[in-house]
């Protein structure tokens, strides 16, 4: 299949041979788990146990709030044993909402469980709620609702499924192990999506550096029409929706758009696999496969562990550190983010812990920008990072969004190749909240200035009632005198009354 | 365990940084620099030392005067490229004093006024290159021809430290004359078919391997070339400028010569002669002063090539480039400014693409 280029981007050194071939292990259930509420973009899930309360495996513990949300199910049997504040696995390590499960150890499935006999026999709208009701997100990351996304075909005009098999992020190797074991099930899961979706056109998309995974999921797809396993080079961020979609179909997807806009929707295999396990056996999102590696740690390894598992469970499993690490990373060395302590949990997004030595993070002081255009050449977004981090730093946000800040995806190629080492993606990270702040401080000043003119409406509307009402009640107490004295003197001038009203009106 | 780190992604790094940038670049002018010097001997090593160590002395003096650490900017290696760039392009038995001035130049005008690295909008050794050519006129025309060390005739240290301090007197006089482009020049003033002058006049051989009378790095154009070449493969410089600058000179000097081969010198004399390499990969590439597009750095470079063979054919001085260089400098904010990549999900002028299927070509969602 032919291929199209894509701009900039980077090579970094991949350093996947770390954890690359080792067979996914099974995380043996840990003492306990804590189960965080906001596991995925949009609003946080809204618990239904309470403590003390048995909870088999897979039963939904929490369930979603709004349209963009994704119910929780309990990782493995148990008791609940808190439902209260823990920290998150955030870079901020402040707390959310967590639901602490305490395991059995029978690890017994609910007994409602089963999956569907022929799923592609179900109607697309069926599929789609399966997959909602599973608590299925994206994997690869981003955890955005994946029934949302595979619901798009009502809107668009949709003609191929990618999955996004490039793991273009150095050191992660979850993906690539997870389509070399479980080939079959993820190209089954990426066809029931593809019903789902309507769409007849299914594309792989795996990065040569796997030639393992490539050929597992050709022989995988071999017997399937329509489904076609692509080889991408390898450039970083190839895995990044829109470049992968722009590689793949030459289409470039418009500024602030989505991928359907021109028809096409991505997954990511980890994804399928998740929607394979819904549909055929009704089996919730409760656990997934984590890249535990690093230079830093003693054995790297592919693990498959419960949602909800302390990161230090994972750490310990794999023999703990080699060295003290300098940093300790959620995700990939170019997106991740970083670890606030060791007892945050694993979440449904989490393909990575990174324990990185000092020379592996290659972190030196800032220097001035020489203005080499290195970032320039790497954007895969066409920027000028140079310019808009000049920009932000003069404090002048408009226009760095003139120059394109919000086009920026924070993929890090950039602050990746700059020779000054300037911390460009914290830079525009900063403007980018700096921006939402505003944005909500607009909102609330207009939202407040409504509120106001309402209320001065409201008040004025009920001072005129009351004006009205009074008016109302003298003229008929006048009505009511002029009657009397109309009964009093009966016979007198006829037009007395009506200019008595008349008057009443004008005042 | 670990203190919490609040550091922003990614969390590693492509093997580079400024030193290494510098580094790479003065390793990259090593060989021609050693031939200068071995060929123009000591007066040469005496002017290369002076000018070397004013521009660090002068750095340090301004960032003291700013109060900025020392450290870092001051081993970052850019005030010593810059002193050895401005080093390469001065005649070789120039007067000491020629290099403590034009390190001051290069380094407190042309930098440091402008905020350090980073900031300036001219490149420095330029700067101090024009600045002493227009102020020392007679010091900055006199060349020499190769007298390298070792020999009989050629001067030692002692002689060395007259030439630098007194100036070129006799009996050192009489072997100063004119670059290989001034006598060009001279043969067209004075009438001479430059098809017929041409092979005494210039030498290619000579001008490949150095062993030309010119400035004190300029000689060798292959050994300038091996080290473009070397920076190119190291990563340090791209491939756009050096092109440009080469075909900016070949190309208008091809026209030209095919239209009048006596008028008018063919493009090897332009390519090889003079700075032409020593601009086109080791000061057009400067990052600080060019374009930071691909396309804006095809103009500039372009730009400059051009304007070297425009000066040095129509012009009044027999070599353009420094002049060349400055005024392309001066052009770079407006190239930057007009010539933007495109961005990703944008037209030309930052609008987002059409749908497709969607005649506005705005879908509200």
């Amino acid at each position: 299949m032919r291929l199209f280029t894509i701009r900039g981007g980077v090579h970094p050194e991949d350093r996947k041979a770390l954890s690359a071939g080792r067979p996914i292990e099974v995380l043996p259930i840990p003492k306990l788990l804590h189960i965080p509420l906001q596991q995925h973009i949009g609003a946080i899930a809204n618990p239904l146990v309470q403590r003390r309360q048995y909870v088999a495996k897979g039963e939904r513990i929490a369930h979603a709030q709004g349209a963009v949300s994704a119910p929780i199910h309990a990782p493995t049997s148990g008791r609940i044993v808190g439902l209260g504040l823990y920290p998150a696995n955030h870079p901020s390590g402040l707390s959310v909402r967590t639901i602490t499960l305490q395991p059995d150890g029978k690890d017994r499935w609910h007994k409602r469980i089963e999956g569907v006999a022929d799923p592609f026999a179900l109607e697309p709208a069926e599929i789609a709620q399966r997959v909602a009701d599973a608590g299925v997100v994206g994997l690869g990351g981003a955890t955005f609702p994946s029934a949302v996304k595979l619901g798009l075909g009502k809107r668009y005009a949709l003609s191929t499924l990618v999955i996004n098999g490039s793991e273009c992020e150095p050191y992660l190797t979850c993906d690539d192990q997870l389509m070399r074991e479980q080939a079959e099930a993820i190209v089954d899961g990426a066809r029931l999506m593809a019903r789902a979706l309507g769409v007849e056109r299914i594309l792989f998309g795996i990065e040569g550096n796997k030639p393992e995974a490539l050929a597992a999921v050709q022989q995988a797809t071999a017997a399937f029409d329509g489904v076609e396993v692509v080889r991408l080079p390898m450039r970083y961020p190839m895995g990044s929706e829109k470049h992968l979609v722009q590689t793949l179909t030459g289409k470039e997807t418009p500024a602030r758009g989505l991928t359907a806009d021109i028809g096409v929707v991505v997954h990511n295999p980890a994804t399928a696999f998740a929607v394979y396990e819904a549909l055929r056996f009704g089996q919730p999102l409760v656990s997934r496969v984590i890249s535990v590696t690093g230079g830093a740690i003693s054995a790297p390894k592919n693990l498959r562990v419960l949602i909800g598992t302390k990161i230090e469970d994972l750490v310990e499993h794999c023999s703990r550190f080699r060295e003290e690490p300098a940093r300790l990373i959620a995700g990939g060395p170019m997106m991740g983010q970083p670890i606030p302590e060791l007892r945050v949990p694993v979440m449904k997004g989490t393909n990575g812990i990174l324990a990185l030595t000092a020379a592996e993070t290659g972190r030196r002081e800032p220097a001035p920008c020489i203005r080499c255009g290195s970032c320039v050449q790497a954007c895969p977004c066409g920027l000028l990072p140079l310019a808009m981090a000049a920009q932000v730093r003069a404090g002048d946000l408009d226009a760095a969004v003139s120059s394109g800040l919000m086009d920026c995806i924070g993929c890090g190629s950039c602050a990746y190749v700059c020779p000054a080492h300037l911390p460009l993606v914290q830079c525009f990270n900063h403007a980018k909240g700096e921006l939402a702040a505003r944005g909500r401080a607009k909102q609330k000043q207009t939202e407040t200035k409504r509120l106001a003119e309402h209320r001065a409406q409201r008040l004025e509307a009920q001072k005129r009632a009351k004006r009205e009402a009074m008016a109302k009640r003298k003229r008929e107490a006048d009505l009511k005198k002029q009657a009397e004295a109309a009964a009093d003197s009966e016979g007198a001038a006829a037009s007395t009354p009506a200019a008595a009203v008349e008057e009443v009106e004008t005042c | 365990m670990l203190a919490p780190t609040l550091v922003a992604s990614p969390h590693a790094h492509a093997p580079v940084s400024i030193e290494r940038t510098m580094r790479l670049v003065m390793l990259a002018l090593l060989p021609a620099t050693l031939l200068g010097l071995w060929q123009f001997g000591w007066p040469a090593i005496v002017l290369f030392a002076v000018t070397l160590g004013a521009a660090l002395l002068f750095e340090a003096l301004a960032l003291l005067l700013a109060g900025k650490p020392l450290k870092p900017s001051l081993l970052d290696g850019s005030a010593l490229l810059t002193g050895w760039l401005l080093a390469l392009t001065l005649p070789p038995w120039a007067p000491w004093w020629i290099g403590v001035v034009g390190a001051f130049v290069a380094i407190i005008v042309g930098k440091q006024v402008f905020g350090g690295l980073g900031q300036n909008l001219f490149n420095p050794a330029m700067v101090a290159r024009v600045v002493l050519l227009v102020s020392f006129p007679l010091e900055m025309t006199q060349w020499v021809g190769p007298q390298p060390l070792f020999f009989a005739q050629t001067p030692g240290l002692g002689d060395a430290l007259t030439i630098s301090l007194d100036g070129l007197s006799a009996p050192w006089d009489a072997m100063s004359g004119a670059s290989i482009l001034g006598q060009v020049d001279l043969a067209l003033q004075q009438g001479s078919d430059l098809g017929a002058a041409m092979p005494t006049l210039f030498p290619p051989l000579g001008a490949l391997f150095g062993g030309i009378p010119g400035s004190l790095g300029e000689t060798s154009a292959l050994l300038l070339l091996l080290g473009g070449l070397f920076l190119l493969r190291k990563g340090v410089i791209d491939w756009v400028i050096p092109v440009a600058v080469l075909l900016g000179v070949a190309v208008p000097a091809s026209l030209l010569h095919l239209l009048d081969p006596t008028r008018f010198a063919g493009p090897l004399l332009h390519l090889l002669a003079g700075a032409t390499l020593l601009t086109a990969f080791f000061i057009a590439t400067d990052p600080v002063t060019s374009p930071v597009s691909r396309l804006g750095q095809a103009v500039f470079g372009a730009g400059i090539g051009l304007l070297i063979y425009l000066i040095r054919t129509f012009g009044a001085y027999p070599e353009g480039a420094a002049f060349a260089i400055l005024l392309m400098n001066a052009a770079t904010p407006m190239v930057d400014h007009y010539l933007k990549p495109r961005i990703f999900g944008r037209d030309r002028r930052g609008q987002a693409l059409p749908v497709a299927g969607d005649a506005a070509g705005e879908r509200k969602r």
